[in-house]
C-alpha cells in the first residue's frame, strides 16, 4: 500500500540513459566562461609565432631577408624554409598522399601561403616583425580555373612533381593532374544511356566554401629539452593522428609526444589535418627551448586552411519515359588547390563521392573524378561533408529535379517512384555500397503530409498565374531533397588514414563506489560527447549518466582513435562504448552470480541490476557489483571492473532524410525569403533528441549560408576576395530561418545500439533542398539549373535572363 | 589583427583636440566611436602615429533644437540617436536609417560624426544628410566652418575636411511636419553595407509632390544627392510612369563598384528599385 | 610608444595596469587579466564573440583599446553568476534550452543578451533575433539561443515560460 519502491521505469528515467533530453555536462563550464580553449592556455616563458605570407597567388621566391624582422626587440627567432630544411621539415606529407610546403621553398603557390615564421615575446611584437620580413618575388602566371588546369600551356603549379607521371593514386595525365578515380560499371552504364528514352545532362558546380568554425586554428607547442619530449596542445579533431604523423615527420618517438586537444570552438572538418602553423610552432619550440603559441586570425583561416567542395560535376541521368531511372554517370573535376591536403581515407581520393546514386535504385552507374592543382589554398574535404557526400547529394538531388522537370513530373512524385524500397534493404548500390537499413517511402510520405505538399503546389500554381498577370513580383519555390548519407568511417578493409585503420575506441573503468570514467578516441568540438556517451553507458550498465565522466583529447590517456569528423563518433566510438559496456556487464554478471550463489544463466538484467529469474527480490545493483569487484571477486577472477573496446565497424551506416522547404523570391531584387523549412531525419537510434535537434539546426544554418551566399572566391590574378566576414556570408539570427525538425527511426542492424550518426545530415540535405527551392521558383519559366550560391545578384541575373524585368 | 603602435591623446575640449590634430597633421587621426578606424588599424590599412580620442569632450555630445533646426553633436552615438524622442518626432528618417546601420554593439559606440565625416561611400548617414540638406560644423586651427553636406563628399575617403579639422556637429533643418520619408536599404545581411540604398524625404500638397529630396548610398565612390530625379517628381502624384522616369534619372548618376554584393549593372538597378520602394513608402507616410 | 596607466573595474574588482595604447581591450582582459571568457573569432569586428558589458553598453572588446576603457565599469561572463554562486537566469536558460554547443560564442552571446534584456524586458522573437544580430554562432542556428533568452526573460520577469509546441 505504501510501497515506495521505484518501478523499473522510474529507475530507468533516473539514469538519464539513451533517448532522453539529458542536459549537457559541458554547458556548466561554458556558460560561465570557464571553457579551456587553446588560446586560454598560458605557460611560463611562452612565445608567440606569426606568419609572413605571400601577397601573390603564384610567384618565385627570389630572396627572403629576415634581418629587419630579427632585429625588432623582443623577436627571438625567424624561421624560413632554409631553417626547416635542416630538420627535413620544409615539406610535410599530407593526408591524401601528397606533400605540402610548410614554408615557401623557392615558390609560393597560393595567396597568403606561409613564407616565414616569426617568434617573439608577445603577439604584438610578432605581428610587427612579420611585416618586416622582406621578400623578393617574381610573379608567375596564375590559374584559378580548374577547368583550364589540364589545358596545354596552363601554368605549371607543382614543379616539384614535374617528372612524376605517377601520383599517390595512380597515373597522372598532365602536370597539373593529381589523380583519376572511378567507380561503377562503365559498360553497363553506357549501355543504359544508349537505350534510354529520356536523358538529362547538367553541369552542377559546388563552389569552394569554408567551414569557418568560430574559433580559428591554433596550437601551443612545448618541447622539453631535458626529457626530449614534446607536448602539443591544439585544435585537433583527431589528436592521435596528429601524434602519429607528428612522430613520423619529426622523428621524435611517439611515446615522447603528448598531444592534447582541449575544448575546441567548432571544427566542422577544418581542424582535422596538420597545418604549417603547428609544424613551425613545434620547430620553434625545439629551437628556442620555450613554449610557442600560434593563433591564426580569421583571414588566415578562411584563405589558407582546409576549404571545402570546389567540385565541377557533369552529371547525366537516364530514365524510361514513365519516370524510372535506369542509369547515372558523372564526370567531375575536383579543384584541390596547390597541394592535395584533403582529409580523406587513403584509398578514396574523392572521398565517398560514389554515394551519388543517393536514395534511388539506379541499376547502372559510373563516376569518374579527376583531381587538379590550381593556385588556391590546399584541402578539399571539410565542412560537415562526410567525405564528399555533400557534393554527391547536391549533385544527385539537383539532377533528379532536372530530370523530373524534363519528364513533366512533380519532383516528390518522381522521387517516390525511384526511392529504394524497404524490402530491398540491405541494399547494394550500383557502386557496391551496402546500405544498412531504411524506409524511405514512409519518411517522404510523412514529410509531404506534414507540410501539406499538395496544398503548397496548388498555392504555387495560383501564385504563378498571379505573377503572369502582373499581380505579384514574387515567385514561390518548393524544394524537395531526399538524401542518403554514408558515415561512420569505417571498416578497416576500406578505410585507413595514412595506413592506420579507421576503427575507434572506448575505455571504461568503473570505480569501487559505482561511478566511472570513459575515455574515447573521438574528440568533440561541440557535439556534446561528455553528455551522450554517458547516456549510452547509463542504459547499458544501469549507472546514472551523471556518475560517468567522459574524457577525450589527451593522447596519453585516451585509447587510440581516429577522431571526430564524418559523423563517425556515434557509429564507431558509440559502438565501442556499447561493446566495452557489454564486457563489463558480462563480468558483473559473473560477480552477481557468485554473490547470489546462482548460475550466470539464472540471472536476468533489470535496468540497473541483475536479479534472479523468478525471484526478483534477490538482486545485486551495479553499485553493489562495482564494490564487489574491488572487494571480493569470484576465485580465479581478476579484481577491478573495466574494459576497453576497439571497434572495427563491419560497415558504414546510412542515415537519411526528407527535407522540404518553401521560399518566396523577390524577382526585382533577387532576395529570397525562406517561408518554411521542414527537416525529417532518420539517424537510427536517437541517443539525445535535444542534441540531435541542435545538430540539425546548426547544420541547416550552415547549409543556408552555403546555398544562399557563401563562396571562397578567387579573381583571375589569384587574389582571394572573400576571406573575411565582410564578405564571407555567415548569417546572423535575423537571416537564419526557423527550423522544423522531425524524425523516423530505422535502426542500423549492424550497430550495437542501432545508431547511425547525424551531425552532417543537415548540411548534406539542406543545401540541395534550398537550391532546389530557388530553382523550382523559376522552373515554370523554362529554367533548368541556376548555380549556387543563390545570393541576391545571381538570383536577379537568373530573373533577368528569363526576361522578367522587361 | 594587431594594430601598429601609436601615441594616445584624450583632449578635454574641442580647442585642445583641434590643437593636437593641427600639430600632428597627417600623422594624426581623430578617434570617435572607433568602429570604422579601429578595424582598419587592425588590418594595418591605417597606421596613424597619433590618435586623438574625442570621447572626453562633453561639448560634442547631445541632440538639441535650435530654431527650425536640430543640432546633433558629432559624438552622438547611433544608440543615442535611436533613443532621441526629439529626432523621432521631428526627423524620423534618422532613426529608420540608424536601425539598419551595423549591429547593436556597433551602434552603442559608433557616432553620427564618424559615420558622416570619414568619407566611406558605404556609410548610410551621408546620403541621408544630403537628402536632408544638412550642414556640417567643422572646427580647425583657423576657426569654425560650416559645410553643406551636399558639397562635402569628393571621392572615396576624400571629403572637404582639411587635415587638422574635426567635425563637431551636424545641423539639420527640420522637414515640414507631416512629411513623408523612407530609407530603403538592400543588403546581404544585417551589418552589411548597402548593396544600394535610397533616402527619400518629400511633402505632398493637394495630392501632388511639393518638395522632394533623394539621397543614394554606396552606388558611387561618394554618396549621391539625386537632384534631377527629385526635380522630376515635383508636381506629380507619384504615379508609376513618373517614378519610372525618376528611377532612370537616379540610375544615370550611379557608378557603383562591382564587388561581392554584385556587378555594377545590378547595383545600379537596385538603386532604382530601392528608390521606387522608398518613394512608395514615403508617399504612404505622408498620408497622400 | 610609451605605456599608459589605466584603471577600471572588471567584474566588480578594481584593476590598475600599464598598457601600450594599442593594446586591444580584449587582449588586455584575456592576456593581462586572465579573464578568458571573452573570445576572439575575427579581426573585422563582425562576430561578437568578444562582447562585454561596459558602462551599460554592449561593446565588442576587440574594437576598443584598453586606454579608451580607462575609468569604465566592465562586466564579462565571469561576472554573471549570482553572489551565492548560482547561475544567472541567462546562464541557466542557455543550458535548459541547449543554446550552445561548442561554447565559443556563448560568453559574448550571453553578455549581449544581458544588455538586450535590460533594454527590453520582454522582447518578441523578432526583437531577440535583431537584438543579437551582432553575435555570430556557427553551431546552434540561433533557434535555441532565442529560446534560452526567452526562458531567461520569463524567469527574470517572474512569469512562467511557455515552450512552443514540440
Amino acid at each position: 500500500m505504501n510501497d515506495m519502491t521505484p518501478t523499473s521505469a522510474e529507475r530507468a528515467a533516473k539514469l538519464e540513459g539513451m533517448g532522453c533530453k539529458r542536459k549537457r555536462v559541458e554547458d556548466i563550464r561554458f556558460v560561465q566562461g570557464k571553457g579551456s580553449y587553446v588560446d586560454d592556455l598560458k605557460l611560463p616563458g611562452m612565445l608567440f609565432g606569426d606568419f609572413t605570407r605571400s601577397p601573390h597567388g603564384h610567384a618565385r621566391v627570389k630572396k627572403i631577408d629576415t634581418t629587419k624582422a630579427a632585429a625588432v626587440p623582443g623577436v627571438v627567432a625567424v624561421i624560413t624554409a632554409e631553417t626547416l630544411k635542416t630538420v627535413n621539415l620544409a615539406w610535410m606529407p599530407t593526408l591524401a598522399g601528397d606533400t605540402q610546403m610548410v614554408l615557401a621553398d623557392g615558390k609560393v603557390l597560393f595567396q597568403n601561403q606561409e613564407v616565414a615564421f616569426v617568434i617573439a615575446e608577445d603577439r604584438y611584437i610578432a605581428a610587427d616583425a612579420a611585416d618586416l620580413v622582406e621578400v623578393e618575388y617574381e610573379p608567375l602566371a596564375v590559374n584559378v580555373d580548374p577547368l583550364k588546369a589540364m589545358s596545354d600551356g596552363a601554368p605549371m603549379i607543382r614543379e616539384d612533381l614535374k617528372d612524376k607521371t605517377e601520383g599517390a593514386h595512380g597515373k597522372r595525365k598532365h602536370y597539373n593532374h593529381i589523380f583519376s578515380w572511378q567507380s561503377g560499371d562503365k559498360a553497363a552504364t553506357d549501355s543504359a544511356f544508349a537505350k534510354a528514352d529520356v536523358t538529362i545532362k547538367e553541369m552542377i558546380v559546388y563552389p569552394r566554401v569554408h567551414p569557418c568554425p568560430l574559433e580559428t586554428c591554433q596550437c601551443v607547442a612545448s618541447f622539453d629539452k631535458v626529457k626530449g619530449e614534446l607536448t602539443l596542445w591544439g585544435t585537433f579533431q583527431a589528436p592521435h593522428v596528429i601524434r602519429t604523423v607528428g612522430s613520423l615527420i619529426s622523428k621524435i618517438p611517439e611515446h615522447k609526444i603528448h598531444v592534447i586537444a582541449p575544448d575546441i570552438g567548432g571544427g566542422f572538418g577544418n581542424k582535422v589535418g596538420a597545418y604549417p602553423g603547428y609544424i613551425c610552432s613545434i620547430v620553434a619550440s625545439i629551437v628556442t627551448g620555450r613554449p610557442v603559441k600560434w593563433v591564426e586570425d580569421r583571414i588566415e583561416n578562411l584563405s589558407t586552411t582546409a576549404f571545402a567542395r570546389d567540385f565541377y560535376m557533369d552529371i547525366e541521368i537516364a530514365a524510361t519515359k514513365d519516370g524510372k531511372v535506369t542509369g547515372l554517370r558523372c564526370y567531375t573535376i575536383a579543384d584541390h588547390g596547390a597541394f592535395d591536403a584533403c582529409a580523406s581515407a587513403t584509398k578514396w581520393p574523392a572521398g565517398l563521392f560514389s554515394i551519388i546514386s543517393g536514395s534511388y535504385d539506379f541499376p547502372a552507374a559510373h563516376v569518374l573524378v579527376d583531381g587538379v592543382y590550381t593556385n588556391k589554398a590546399p584541402g578539399g574535404v571539410a565542412y560537415r561533408c562526410s567525405f564528399r557526400v555533400t557534393e554527391a547529394a547536391y549533385c544527385i538531388e539537383r539532377a533528379m529535379d532536372v530530370m523530373a522537370q524534363k519528364l513533366g513530373m512533380d519532383q516528390a512524385e518522381f522521387r517516390m517512384k525511384n526511392l529504394i524500397r524497404r524490402e530491398q534493404f540491405p541494399y547494394t548500390s550500383a557502386f557496391g555500397w551496402q546500405y544498412d537499413s531504411g524506409d524511405y517511402q514512409t519518411a517522404l510520405k510523412k514529410a509531404m503530409e506534414t507540410v501539406g505538399y499538395t496544398k503548397l503546389r496548388d498555392e504555387q500554381k495560383a501564385k504563378r498565374e498571379a505573377f503572369k498577370r502582373g499581380e505579384t513580383r514574387e515567385l514561390m519555390g518548393i524544394g524537395v531533397a531526399f538524401f542518403t548519407e554514408i558515415v561512420g568511417a569505417g571498416p578497416s578493409r576500406a578505410c585507413d588514414i595514412l595506413g592506420i585503420a579507421m576503427f575507434d575506441s572506448a575505455e571504461i573503468r568503473i570505480h569501487p563506489t559505482g561511478s566511472g570514467i570513459c575515455r574515447l578516441g573521438t574528440k568533440s568540438q561541440g557535439q556534446g560527447h561528455e553528455t551522450t556517451y554517458a547516456q549510452i553507458i547509463a542504459t547499458e550498465l544501469g549507472i546514472p549518466a551523471d556518475s560517468i565522466t567522459v574524457e577525450e583529447g589527451n593522447t596519453d590517456t585516451a585509447p587510440y582513435g581516429l577522431g571526430t569528423y564524418g559523423s563517425r563518433s556515434t557509429p564507431v566510438s558509440g559502438a565501442a562504448t556499447a561493446m566495452a559496456c557489454r564486457k563489463i556487464k558480462a563480468k558483473a554478471q559473473m560477480i552477481a552470480a557468485f554473490m547470489l550463489e546462482v548460475h550466470d544463466d539464472d540471472l536476468e538484467w533489470d535496468v540497473d541490476r541483475f536479479r534472479v529469474k523468478g525471484n526478483p527480490e534477490r538482486f545485486k545493483t551495479m553499485t553493489e557489483l562495482a564494490w564487489a569487484a574491488y572487494h571480493q571477486v569470484p576465485p580465479g577472477m581478476e579484481p577491478g571492473l573495466e574494459a576497453i573496446n576497439y571497434y572495427d565497424p563491419p560497415n558504414f551506416t546510412y542515415p537519411f532524410g526528407a527535407y522540404i522547404c518553401v521560399v518566396d523570391v523577390d524577382v526585382d531584387t533577387g532576395m529570397t525569403k525562406v517561408r518554411r523549412f521542414y527537416a525529417l531525419d532518420d539517424c537510427g537510434t536517437r541517443i539525445n533528441p535535444m542534441i540531435i535537434e541542435g545538430q540539425i539546426h546548426g547544420g541547416l544554418t550552415e547549409a543556408f549560408g552555403i546555398a544562399m551566399g557563401q563562396e571562397i572566391h578567387y579573381d583571375d590574378e589569384g587574389n582571394v576576395t572573400t576571406a573575411s566576414f565582410m564578405d564571407y556570408f555567415l548569417p546572423t539570427a535575423v537571416e537564419t530561418p526557423r527550423w522544423e525538425t522531425d524524425w523516423t527511426t530505422t535502426p542500423s542492424p549492424h550497430h550495437p545500439i542501432g545508431a547511425k550518426g547525424v551531425g552532417e545530415s543537415p548540411n548534406v540535405g539542406g543545401v540541395p533542398c534550398f537550391s532546389n527551392a530557388i530553382n523550382d521558383a523559376f522552373a515554370f519559366l523554362g529554367s533548368t539549373h541556376i548555380q549556387m550560391p543563390h545570393d541576391h545578384w545571381r538570383t536577379w541575373m537568373a530573373a533577368e535572363k528569363l526576361g522578367l524585368h522587361a | 589583427m594587431i594594430p601598429g603602435a601609436f601615441n594616445y591623446h584624450r583632449p578635454a575640449s574641442v580647442a585642445e583636440a583641434v590643437g593636437l590634430l593641427a600639430e600632428f597633421g597627417d600623422d594624426g587621426r581623430a578617434l570617435a566611436g572607433g568602429h570604422s578606424l579601429i578595424p582598419m588599424m587592425k588590418l594595418r590599412l591605417a597606421m596613424p602615429a597619433n590618435l586623438v580620442d574625442l570621447a572626453g569632450i562633453a561639448d560634442l555630445k547631445g541632440v538639441r533644437s535650435d530654431g527650425n533646426a536640430v543640432v546633433i553633436g558629432a559624438m552622438t552615438t547611433q544608440h543615442d540617436l535611436i533613443g532621441s524622442d526629439l529626432l523621432a518626432t521631428k526627423i524620423p528618417i534618422l532613426r529608420e536609417t540608424s536601425l539598419v546601420i551595423a549591429d547593436p554593439q556597433v551602434r552603442y559606440l559608433g557616432t553620427v560624426g564618424g559615420n558622416v565625416a570619414n568619407g566611406d561611400p558605404g556609410n548610410d548617414m551621408p546620403a541621408v544628410m544630403m537628402c536632408l540638406g544638412a550642414t556640417y560644423h567643422v572646427a580647425g586651427k583657423e576657426g569654425e566652418r560650416r559645410l553643406p553636406a551636399r558639397q562635402f563628399y569628393q571621392g572615396a575617403y576624400i571629403t572637404a575636411l582639411k587635415t587638422g579639422e574635426v567635425l563637431t556637429a551636424v545641423r539639420i533643418p527640420v522637414p515640414t511636419a507631416g512629411h513623408g520619408y523612407a530609407y530603403e536599404k538592400l543588403k546581404r545581411k544585417v551589418g552589411d553595407y548597402a548593396t544600394a540604398a535610397a533616402a527619400v524625404v518629400l511633402t505632398f500638397k493637394g495630392g501632388k509632390v511639393e518638395d522632394c529630396s533623394i539621397g543614394l548610398t554606396n552606388v558611387a565612390d561618394t554618396p549621391l544627392w539625386a537632384e534631377e530625379a527629385a526635380r522630376i517628381l515635383i508636381g506629380s502624384s507619384l504615379d508609376a510612369p513618373i517614378i519610372k522616369r525618376a528611377v532612370a534619372a537616379a540610375e544615370a548618376i550611379t557608378s557603383p563598384a562591382s564587388d561581392a554584393r554584385g556587378p555594377a549593372a545590378y547595383r545600379t538597378k537596385m538603386a532604382g528599385v530601392m528608390l521606387a520602394r522608398a518613394l512608395t513608402r514615403a508617399k504612404s507616410r505622408a498620408g497622400a | 610608444m610609451a605605456k599608459s596607466q589605466v584603471g577600471m573595474k572588471v567584474n566588480g574588482k578594481v584593476v590598475e595596469a600599464l598598457v601600450e595604447p594599442r593594446m586591444l581591450l580584449v587582449h588586455f582582459l584575456r592576456d593581462q587579466l586572465n579573464i578568458t571568457g571573452p573570445h576572439i573569432g575575427c579581426e573585422t569586428s563582425h562576430c561578437g564573440a568578444c562582447t562585454v558589458d561596459l558602462d551599460g553598453k554592449s561593446v565588442k572588446s576587440c574594437t576598443m583599446f584598453a586606454v579608451q576603457a580607462n575609468g569604465s565599469d566592465i562586466r564579462t561572463i565571469e561576472g554573471m553568476a549570482n553572489a551565492d554562486g548560482t547561475l544567472h537566469a541567462l546562464q541557466e536558460g542557455f543550458r535548459e534550452m541547449h543554446g550552445l554547443q561548442c561554447g565559443f560564442c556563448t560568453p559574448g552571446m550571453i553578455m549581449r543578451a544581458y544588455r538586450l534584456l535590460q533594454e527590453n524586458k520582454n522582447p518578441t522573437e523578432e526583437k531577440i533575433r535583431y537584438g543579437i544580430s551582432g553575435n555570430l554562432c556557427r553551431c546552434t542556428g540561433y533557434q535555441n539561443i532565442v529560446r534560452a533568452i526567452q526562458f531567461a526573460a520569463a524567469k527574470i520577469n517572474g512569469v512562467p515560460f511557455r515552450e512552443a509546441a514540440e
